[in-house]
């Protein structure tokens, strides 16, 4: 058994990001466990642009998002081990990970941070029915294959599912020559970044069909052709509105889930609305010492709040080595009101020191205009910020300053509202 | 008379910005909530470019494959044509993160750089 005061799980862009952190904040003990042979988690096969904005105020595509870290981590001397994978971590933060030639590694940990990110929802989740032909992949599977191994997934394609992902990939099957037929989405608006649904569907004059979704797929040893529908306002598939499209690939972006069997696994209770763990404003979970930050918390839409996330994670966890911390009398739960699905974090636990704000993360439920969040304490409104728009395919963020924050308060409840009398008439 | 719409992508609103036309000259433009949108809409009709990303295949490297994108945006209409021009292309490993594979693609002034480093497949 080794021991380590720092044990990342994950290489992605929030193990990299938190390791850097933490070391920054004096850890000189720490080490990253990855199960693929290189770092950067996703961003390699992300080599459109669009990355950076936020985090580096400057354009980036994904690759070379992960590389700005990956150098640092060289430089900072941090430990990486590629091609293990964990198998299980108790509550004695003790790691059992199978290393491909040292074998079984059991590795005792002072503190851990969660970083395992995300995976795809698949076809069998969404249930589609019909048959089971080649030809039907996720649109990162599809991704990886046309961006990294230098495969083109097919030439007729339909993508169901208007996300970040499907709308980058329908773009991107384009650029290469395919002829992407349509991108279907079930809800009556489109989940991606408005920015990606122009530049990667109206450039190609690609079809969004809204309220829409495949109900048959069709096709013996290679994918044929399927049946889409109209669906109604709770989503299920109007009958007569449905119409065969001849195609040969479907490619698949229907949500995102956090890779959580190892949180599971420490006992840890996972939230119904985030998929991730309970934290609190430190992203440390109810394991004392155990941090958990980007999509294997809550999945982000952007990579660079996901760097900003992880570095309150690797800071918050070198204070908790560096015993530098001191918790509230009481906790304040942070719970999400109106028109909101969830906040991150969960609760707040630990004294302010020279923090001024806390910044909430959070996502609403719908689309909606001139609105404002607000926060409050006993039905009384604390403060509360305009907004001009807000999306749910969009994170939203907020500060709370914590001068607003007293002793005694027990819960703060966060609402989006609309604004009345101030209708912003759009012409 | 001609009329074109226009979505700005300056926000998550995504206003429609609509632009009457005659010939080159716009004589009306409307929709836009903000100056972003104005201004967005104006470029957007006169000279619409992209920054193009994609791969370039790859001789001896660790993989097939080196991401790279056009160091600056180019027109949107070349953006076709430079995919052509690109799948014709291939590289030698090693590369590194911008180094320029194609200089001035489609005489446009702009070269196409790397975006990953890539070592030889000998050497990994």
């Amino acid at each position: 058994m080794t021991k380590h005061k720092m044990v990342v799980v994950g290489a992605g862009p929030a193990g990299l990001a938190a390791a850097l952190e933490a070391s920054k904040n004096g850890i000189d003990d720490i080490i990253i466990l990855e199960r693929d042979k290189y770092l950067g988690g996703i961003l390699p096969q992300c080599i459109h642009n669009g990355f950076g904005l936020e985090y580096f105020g400057e354009e980036l595509t994904g690759p070379e998002y992960a590389d700005r870290f990956m150098r640092d981590i060289d430089q900072a001397g941090i430990e990486v081990l590629t091609e293990t994978m964990v198998l299980n971590i108790n509550q004695d933060k003790l790691i059992t990970a199978l290393n491909k030639t040292k074998g079984v590694l059991k590795i005792k940990a002072e503190t851990i941070i969660l970083a395992m990110g995300c995976r795809e929802r698949t076809r069998e989740k969404i249930q589609i029915p019909g048959d089971r032909p080649a030809g039907i992949l996720s649109a990162g599977t599809a991704q990886r294959y046309t961006n990294i191994e230098g495969f083109i997934p097919g030439k007729e394609v339909m993508i169901l599912g208007s996300g970040d992902i499907g709308l980058i990939m329908a773009r991107r099957m384009k650029l290469e020559g395919a002829d992407v037929k349509a991108v279907l989405e079930i809800m009556p608006f489109s989940s991606g970044l408005v920015r990606n649904k122009v530049q990667c569907l109206d450039d190609f004059d690609i079809p969004l069909k809204l309220q829409h979704t495949i109900t048959r797929i069709e096709g013996k040893k290679r994918l044929k052709r399927v049946e889409i529908s109209k669906v109604d306002k709770d989503f299920n598939p109007i009958k007569g509105t449905q119409k065969w499209i001849n195609c040969d690939t479907l490619l698949l972006s229907v949500g995102l889930i956090p890779e959580n069997e190892l949180s599971k696994a420490m006992n840890l209770k996972l939230h119904p609305a985030t998929g991730g763990v309970y934290v609190n404003e430190n992203r440390e979970t109810e394991l004392k010492g155990v941090y958990a930050c980007g999509n294997v918390l809550h999945v982000h839409d952007l990579v660079d709040w996901v760097s900003e996330e992880a570095e309150i994670a690797g800071r918050s966890a070198a204070e908790y080595l560096n015993k530098n911390q001191e918790k509230r009398d009481l906790p304040i739960k942070i719970t999400p009101n109106k028109n909101l699905t969830y906040t991150v974090p969960q609760k707040i636990e630990y004294k302010f020191k020279d923090k001024k704000f806390i910044k909430i993360y959070l996502r609403v439920e719908k689309p909606m205009e001139n609105v404002k969040i607000v926060f409050s304490h006993n039905e009384k409104s604390m403060l509360s910020y305009d907004k001009k728009i807000v999306m749910p395919g969009e994170m939203v963020t907020v500060n709370l300053p914590v001068a607003l924050i007293k002793k005694n308060m027990e819960e703060i409840k966060l609402s989006i509202v609309e604004k009345v009398g101030e209708k912003n008439g759009r012409t | 008379m001609e009329e074109h719409d226009i979505i700005c992508t300056g926000c998550p609103k995504g206003c429609q910005v609509t632009i009457k036309t005659e010939g080159d000259k716009i004589t009306d433009i409307y929709g836009y909530e903000c100056p972003t949108g104005k201004e967005y809409a104006i470029n957007e009709f006169k000279n619409p470019t992209r920054i193009l990303p994609t791969t370039v295949k790859v001789e001896d490297g660790e993989f097939p494959l080196v991401p790279v994108k056009t160091a600056a945006p180019i027109p949107k209409s070349d953006l076709i044509k430079a995919m052509n021009f690109i799948a014709e292309k291939t590289v030698k490993a090693p590369i590194e993160i911008g180094d320029i594979l194609i200089e001035n693609i489609l005489n446009t002034g702009v070269d196409v750089v790397a975006t990953r480093n890539i070592k030889k497949e000998s050497e990994v």
